[in-house]
């Protein structure tokens, strides 16, 4: 295997009950690249998403990091190894102040209390955040609850960050200083996978997209490509649109 | 706010909050050991006493039940290991209480991680109703165990005063000292904690565990060290208790009375805070002891009803506890910092 490749999920399937929620799915992730997970509701992006991030594992398949397998590891196992997450909808430590969130994931290489403080500092202000460091989390603006989230998955030192729609409900200045960070990030040396129904800020963002749809990789390729394919169109706007 | 603010604090020094904390401890528990200067009278003593053990054993309900959001309310069976552990070691076979002490904190903590290791798969009230059930085995249990007393229970020696066998009839400052080191100690370990990764770790498992494990918090090993902790210092406190009354039987260490009112002081004062416990039991314990002074046999039950009501009035005006009165100051006052 080659070694630009930092993820390789291989023939994974995730069931539900009845429901297949990923079928026989295979995404591999380059180092350093941004990688866009689109598609429209129930397509399984979330599911795969969490299958990577460790929230649950797999019925079939492997997925490797770095060439170890860690479909049976734990969420916290996974994020020593360095993945790191954030949440669809903010899980903020809300009894705790902003700085003392993003030293939680701080911890997880600092283990003194002052290290983790400085990266912690130096994890805001990298997010833009410096200025709420003394707050509480839970008075945060929802803008800046996502923020926290990236500045806290940030702080654990990942060398992959999984971003769970961290677009979505903001307005579009909001979006782009989004876009700007998630820039940054990537610059730094971390690979970014992003989950994203909203194409118009994936779609110049991302290097790469892959696109699922009930459960299966519908396409995969440039962003530019990808939105010319016939199968994604369909998805997404149904076989009536097709001939416009 | 103002720019000064937003400047990084000494990083490799305390946080000034972190020391203002011990200054004041400093000064708090130093103005309790002086105390029994000003208060002679022996009554007075007395809820003195009780109420640093309340307030000490409260703290240590505090680290599993307020940093790491377990809630607890069977207490009462790591009271009871160190009551009966250190009369035991002490009546029967003449080990110095101290050696009991020892002894019934680390066989609460090894119980602890026992009775952790089924029950931490239960989350919110299952997890308390399963620590109740669990409390109420154990108080059954050393009822009908004869080699522990049963419910006769145990009737420790008459002796002269001494620091060693903790015993001291005539003069009662000795355990006001006593307790008042517990509680010191107590306090400065959750203060220690409080600043350490372990203290972040739980909080964050007490906010919210999806988001804790995705930041490399192992929630189940959080929980286990906590309650260790935990269970070890309830025994303290419920070794230095027999010392203090000299006899115990099951219900005077066990009941599921001692459970309650461990967790109250904490809820009351300020649950998962440094001083929520000793605020708590600093109301609660001497208005137990006036109630039952003034309403005499009568009055059994109406110390509950005030709890009942006391808690109510939190839960209804500030559920964070008294200490979050003063927190929108002390914030402000960071903020200037």
């Amino acid at each position: 295997m080659s070694t630009d490749i930092l993820l390789d999920v291989q023939n994974v399937t995730r069931r539900f009950g009845g429901l297949v929620a990923n079928s026989d799915v295979s995404v591999e992730v380059r180092r350093g690249e941004i990688l866009g997970l689109i598609g429209p509701n129930g397509a399984g992006k979330s599911t795969l998403f969490n299958l990577i991030a460790g929230a649950f594992p797999p019925n079939e398949g492997s997925i490797r990091f770095e060439g170890q397998d860690i479909a049976r590891l734990s969420g916290p196992a996974r994020c020593r190894l360095g993945i790191a997450r954030t949440f669809q909808v903010p899980r903020s430590f809300d009894s705790m102040s902003v700085l003392d969130n993003v030293m939680v994931g701080a911890f997880a290489k600092e283990p003194g209390s002052a290290a983790a403080r400085r990266v912690a500092y130096e994890t805001l202000a990298f997010c833009g955040l410096q200025q709420r460091a003394p707050a509480p989390a839970g008075e945060l603006t929802p803008p800046e609850k996502r923020r926290l989230e990236v500045a806290r998955a940030l702080a654990t030192k990942p060398k992959l960050l999984l971003l769970d729609e961290v677009m979505t409900g903001l307005t579009p200045s909001e979006a782009r200083l989004g876009v700007e960070l998630v820039r940054k990030v990537r610059d730094q040396g971390v690979t970014v996978v992003m989950v994203e129904h909203v194409m118009e800020i994936v779609m110049p963002l991302v290097d790469r997209a892959v696109v699922l749809n009930l459960g299966k990789v519908l396409a995969e390729g440039k962003p530019r490509d990808v939105v010319r394919d016939d199968a994604v169109i369909t998805a997404y706007l149904g076989e009536r649109h097709r001939a416009a | 706010m103002t720019d000064e603010a937003l400047n990084l604090p000494p990083a490799f020094g305390m946080l000034p909050r972190r020391r203002n904390q011990l200054l004041v401890a400093a000064a708090v528990f130093a103005a309790i050991a002086v105390s029994p200067f000003a208060i002679k009278d022996v009554y007075l003593q007395n809820v003195l006493v009780l109420t640093l053990l309340y307030a000490a054993v409260s703290q240590s309900w505090n680290i599993l039940g307020g940093y790491c959001g377990q809630i607890s309310l069977g207490h009462a069976l790591y009271f009871g290991i160190g009551a009966y552990a250190t009369s035991v070691l002490f009546v029967t076979y003449g080990i110095v209480p101290w050696g009991g002490m020892l002894v019934g904190g680390i066989l609460s903590a090894a119980i602890a991680l026992l009775l952790g290791y089924p029950c931490f798969r239960l989350k919110g009230h299952y997890f308390s109703i399963a620590t109740i059930v669990i409390a109420e085995i154990g108080l059954l249990l050393v009822h009908n165990w004869d080699f522990v007393g049963g419910a006769l229970g145990i009737q420790w020696p008459f002796g002269s005063d001494s620091w060693a066998t903790l015993q001291f009839a005539r003069d009662k400052v000795p355990y006001i000292h006593l307790a008042l080191a517990l509680l010191a100690i107590t306090w400065f370990v959750t203060f220690l904690i409080e600043g350490s990764r372990w203290g972040y770790w739980w909080r964050a498992v007490k906010d919210n565990p999806e988001a804790a494990e995705s930041l490399g918090v192992e929630i189940f090993h959080s929980k286990m060290a906590a309650a260790a902790v935990s269970a070890f210092f309830t025994a303290i406190g419920g070794a230095f208790y027999a010392s203090f009354l000299a006899y115990i039987d099951p219900e005077s260490v066990m009941s599921f009375r001692f459970s309650l009112l461990f967790a109250l002081p904490a809820v009351l004062g300020g649950i998962g805070t440094l001083w929520g416990p000793v605020v708590g039991a600093a109301i609660l314990i001497p208005l137990t002891e006036i109630t039952r002074s003034y309403l005499g046999g009568s009055g059994s039950g109406i110390d509950l009803i005030i709890y009942g009501g006391l808690i109510m009035l939190v839960a209804l005006a500030k559920p964070e506890g008294i200490l979050s009165l003063f927190q929108g100051k002390r914030q402000k006052a960071e903020g200037r910092s």
